[in-house]
């Protein structure tokens, strides 16, 4: 007993004084849509520059925000814009902006079970039905059957896109339901014949997605890769990094530059999401 | 006249008296007995519905491999890096709450008399933090330690340093909240121990010449050894499937390194299956590598769990020879 | 009190209160002072989990927040024209944040707040501070509807805190589970306390507490994937992920609690209880129900209480299981307790910010809550405990 407590204790001590070496990593943190397209980015970029070294982590988008506010973060990662509030803690931290950069794009894609006839939906009719104005699907020509509506948890990135820019800031329906994550909201579509819900374009299977017309006269758009880059299918958002200015340089900016280069954006369209047109890549 | 007297057996229930049937009998006994055997019956549908879509990918490679390819294929996930984070979270744990739990619980039955004031105001606080939620052990870890204590030592250790060492989720700030959060369990099993130590041991020791503490030392605990040890395994069983503790102050949902500093973030099986069951990708996909996971948590907390009754039948065993 | 008991056996805990006599030594006292002072660990956690918790929910009490969506904002000059003290407040500066900061930091922080209203929304709630006692609380006719609301919608150019529709779904899932908990687990507490055979019983207990070994992530996991979809096919109702399912979930975590401290009450109903019933004629099952179970019904009140204290503080199985925060009571609605909310949002708010303290503040309530519940169950068992072994 005593000896196994003297090797814990020796330990746990090697523990305490090596936690005061720090090695020369790059730390990035943030959204965690995005965990699975930094993993990939940090794979390749590793295999190429022996020297390098990146690790990543999850947490969601705040949390990304909160550390690189504290500096124990080189690189956040977010699926939204970062806030007034955010920007003015850093500055009174660190005293400047953190430098914004767009580094990928992601479709939003509206889902309907397999077995629902529509085929199609306007912005302002998908708006009617989230804010919860329009509750049955006859109405859009559909079986006679009421709208069950699914939504993102209401701290993601997705559902604030969603809100901002499908709803124009119109609270959605008090009973559309919200989900943990763009998975479980898929399974829900995929068991509820009524259902409708929306998530990221990288995730597919298991439902229907509908086309979208940005009013009633223009055609609808399919989600697809050429769709999304060139702007014509209506719900996209762009995908962020943010760095501390001060620490852009070196390692970490060539690290950011590789993301948003030919070999990056490569890596972008393996893991779902979309490249960044070119005129944005800089 | 003690209650708990067991020697004298009561008879066995009679479902039917003096060869009457008993309608009453039959439904009390019935019905009561159906809820006893609908609870069984839901924990083995649970324990088998898990067993019997995980089994398959419950392999070696699984349980070995990293989580750095592919950590949502089946074909090539691992929960390597979630086993070390759980593990080394429960060991700093059970550093950190046994020698507190046990001093508290020698406190208690050894030094302080039982009517004292400041013995009833420790039971109500060890009883209360024995119900504070889960959720609230996490914004207290997030508010104290991490915010608290962390952001303190970095001002102290790492004055003008640019970046939070201490301050950010941690496994140590992890494992604190843990111990807050367990110290009941090993104050409670503890005491328990100690309560059941025949009187004339100490008695005996004292006699002898021995001192206070001498005699708490080298007689009581040794003789409460193995009653420490359940309250270890019951700290380690109740904490090793928490989650909401843990999801501020160190679990993240991605960092496939082991974690090798106490200051390090790390993964965690029972996060981890939230997040398969939550944010994966394709869930019909996922499906078996989720039930494997579960596997392997069931697993961890279970063989912890039945170690802790073992060992306390075995100790009280021994206590009713010694009395 | 226990003046009635033998001097003896009062000394029999205080066995240290032999005097401590000529063996103490200096080193020894100071050795005792300090387990003494350990000891008093629990009481400083419970007393530093209260601080700690209500610090950061302090500004929310004190109405001290301002979530207004559009704030007033000066231009260069005016701002720079303020006096120090002013122009420190109109940046929500701390004093050593802002002795810190050069010119170049004031004058982008004050850019900061040009450009951030130069996007303001043209809504009249704009200006609303939504963190006021009566927008938390009360209901209000906030643009789009038609009538006053309780709306709990913290994400959005215009904060809605109300949290009387998580505080219903807290309750709401709190009272299924009890209801789904308490008569399944009474009932198995009173078979295997009073009617199993011992043999039977010796199996019985463990097999129910091991149902308590089930991490709560595992029942989470477990309603989500298998019992959403089959009780929604038994019952047939609209919404897949509600309070029903969420409160049958949490009923299972809540039953090996309510199990154990019922069973333990009946099974402290003195022996001589049952031998008197039996030797006066009746059979095993009256003196269950008419001796025992009215004997020892001050426990199963506190398994009860005890319960729903669990039940309101797992976190978990609710998050995983509920969703929508609508103020309903029905059931078959959806519901979202307040240990959701916090676990899901917390990661994503702005750190320091009012969404940020308001979750603080409904961790505070819920210790409070949590805190009076456990007091209350727990005097009960105590007391039940010296009535049933005759010191009351």
């Amino acid at each position: 007993m005593n000896k196994y407590m003297t090797k814990l204790a020796v330990i746990v001590a090697l523990a305490f004084t090596s936690s005061c070496v720090q090695a020369a990593i790059i730390v990035v943190k943030g959204s965690d849509t995005m965990v699975i397209l930094a993993q990939k980015w940090a794979e390749t970029y590793m295999q190429k520059n022996a020297d390098a070294k990146i690790q990543v982590a999850g947490g969601g988008s705040g949390v990304g925000f909160a550390a690189l506010q504290q500096q124990t973060v080189d690189i956040a990662n977010a699926s939204r814009k970062i806030k007034s509030k955010e920007i003015e803690t850093c500055i009174k931290t660190f005293g400047k902006r953190p430098t914004e950069y767009k580094v990928a794009l992601d479709g939003l894609t509206v889902y309907v079970n397999s077995d629902n006839p529509i085929k199609e939906l306007s912005l302002d009719q998908l708006s009617s039905i989230f804010t919860g104005k329009v509750k049955n699907w006859k109405e859009f020509g559909g079986p006679d059957a009421g709208i069950s509506v699914y939504s993102r948890e209401n701290s993601s990135g997705t559902y604030e896109f969603f809100k901002e820019n499908v709803l124009k800031g119109q609270d959605l329906a008090a009973n559309a339901q919200p989900m943990q994550g763009t998975a479980a909201l898929l399974q829900s579509v995929a068991k509820d014949k009524n259902a409708i819900g929306y998530g990221g374009a990288a995730f597919g299977a298991g439902a229907k997605h509908i086309a979208i017309k940005k009013d009633d006269s223009s055609p609808a758009i399919e989600p697809t890769e050429e769709t999304i880059v060139s702007g014509k299918y209506p719900i996209w958002r762009y995908l962020f990094v943010y760095v501390n200015p001060s620490l852009d340089k070196g390692q970490i900016a060539h690290y950011l530059n590789w993301i948003r280069s030919e070999e990056g954006q490569g890596v972008v369209k393996n893991v779902g999401y979309f490249p960044l047109p070119k005129n944005l890549r800089e | 006249m003690n209650p708990h007297d067991l020697s004298e057996p009561l008879p066995a229930p009679a479902r039917f008296k003096r060869g009457r049937f008993d309608m009453w009998a039959f439904l009390f006994t019935g019905a009561t007995g159906a809820c006893t055997y609908l609870i069984i019956t839901i924990l083995f549908v649970i324990l088998g519905n898990i067993i019997l879509n995980g089994h398959s990918n419950f392999t070696w490679r699984f349980l070995t491999g990293g989580a750095d390819k592919g950590m949502y294929d089946p074909a090539t996930a691992g929960v390597l890096p979630m086993i070390v984070g759980t593990a080394s979270r429960i060991i700093l744990m059970t550093i950190f709450v046994i020698p507190i739990g046990v001093i508290t619980a020698l406190y208690m039955t050894e030094y302080a008399s039982s009517t004292s004031w400041h013995i009833r105001i420790i039971r109500g606080a060890v009883a209360n933090l024995a119900g504070v939620p889960s959720i609230v052990f996490g914004l207290f870890g997030w508010g104290f330690f991490l915010n608290f204590i962390g952001q303190n030592m970095d001002e102290i250790l790492h004055p003008g340093g640019a970046s939070a060492v201490w301050g950010k989720p941690a496994l140590v700030w992890a494992s604190l909240t843990l111990a807050v959060m367990t110290l009941p369990v090993v104050v409670v099993a503890t005491e328990e121990a100690l309560k059941s130590i025949p009187q004339g041991l100490r008695e005996g020791s004292l006699a002898l010449g021995a001192t206070k503490l001498q005699t708490v030392l080298r007689i009581v605990l040794p003789q409460a050894m193995p009653g420490i040890l359940t309250g270890g395994i019951l700290a380690i069983s109740r904490a090793a499937g928490e989650v909401a503790p843990i999801l501020f102050t160190g679990a993240v949902s991605y960092y496939p390194e082991l974690p090798k500093l106490l200051t390090d973030p790390f993964m965690d099986l029972g996060y981890h299956v939230f997040i398969l069951s939550t944010q994966s990708p394709n869930i019909e996909q996922t499906r078996p590598l989720l039930y494997a996971t579960v596997m392997a948590l069931l697993l961890l907390t279970f063989v912890l769990n039945i170690a802790a009754i073992i060992v306390r039948a075995q100790m009280r065993r021994k206590m009713r020879l010694l009395q | 009190m226990s003046s009635e008991a033998p001097s003896f056996a009062r000394r029999s805990h205080g066995w240290m209160g032999i005097k401590r006599g000529h063996r103490a030594r200096p080193l020894e006292w100071i050795i005792e002072k300090g387990i003494q002072l350990v000891s008093y660990s629990a009481i400083v956690m419970v007393f530093l989990i209260f601080i700690f918790v209500s610090r950061e929910a302090m500004p929310i009490f004190l109405g001290q927040m301002d979530s207004a969506a559009v704030r007033p904002a000066l231009s260069v000059d005016e701002a720079m024209k303020l006096p120090k003290e002013d122009l420190r407040k109109y940046l929500d500066m701390t004093p050593d944040e802002f002795v810190k900061a050069d010119a170049e930091v004031i004058k982008m922080l004050v850019d900061l707040r040009i450009e951030s209203s130069a996007n303001e929304t043209t809504d009249k709630d704009a200006k609303l501070n939504t963190t006021q006692w009566s927008h938390l609380l009360g209901p209000y006719q906030w643009t789009g509807y038609t009538k006053p609301e309780y709306i709990w919608q913290p994400v959005g150019t215009i904060h809605k805190y109300n949290i009387v529709p998580l505080l219903v779904g807290s309750l709401k899932v709190s009272f299924v589970a009890l209801a789904f908990a308490l008569p399944l687990a009474l009932g198995a507490a009173i078979y295997v306390s009073q009617l199993a055979n011992p043999r039977t019983k010796e199996w019985l207990k463990p097999a129910i507490e091991l149902l308590a070994g089930l991490p709560s992530v595992v029942l989470g996991f477990f309603a989500m994937i298998v019992m959403a979809t089959f009780l929604q096919s038994v019952f047939g109702y609209a919404t897949r992920l509600n309070a029903f399912l969420a409160g049958i979930a949490l009923g299972l975590a809540v039953i090996p609690l309510v199990f154990t401290i019922a069973e333990d009450a009946l099974s402290s109903v003195p022996r001589s209880y049952i031998q008197a019933a039996l030797a006066l004629g009746s059979s095993r099952w009256q003196a269950a129900y008419k001796i025992v179970l009215p004997a020892a019904i001050p426990g199963v009140f506190a398994a009860a209480v005890l319960g729903f204290g669990r039940a309101l503080g797992e976190t978990m199985i609710v998050l995983m299981t509920s969703s929508a925060s609508i103020l309903s009571w029905s059931v078959f609605d959806s519901a979202r307790p307040i240990t959701a909310s916090i676990a899901a949002e917390l990661a994503e708010a702005v750190f320091d910010g009012h969404h940020y303290r308001i979750l603080f503040m409904l961790g505070t309530l819920l210790f409070a809550v949590t805190f009076s519940l456990n007091l209350i169950g727990d005097i009960v068992v105590h007391r039940l405990k010296r009535r049933l072994e005759g010191k009351a």
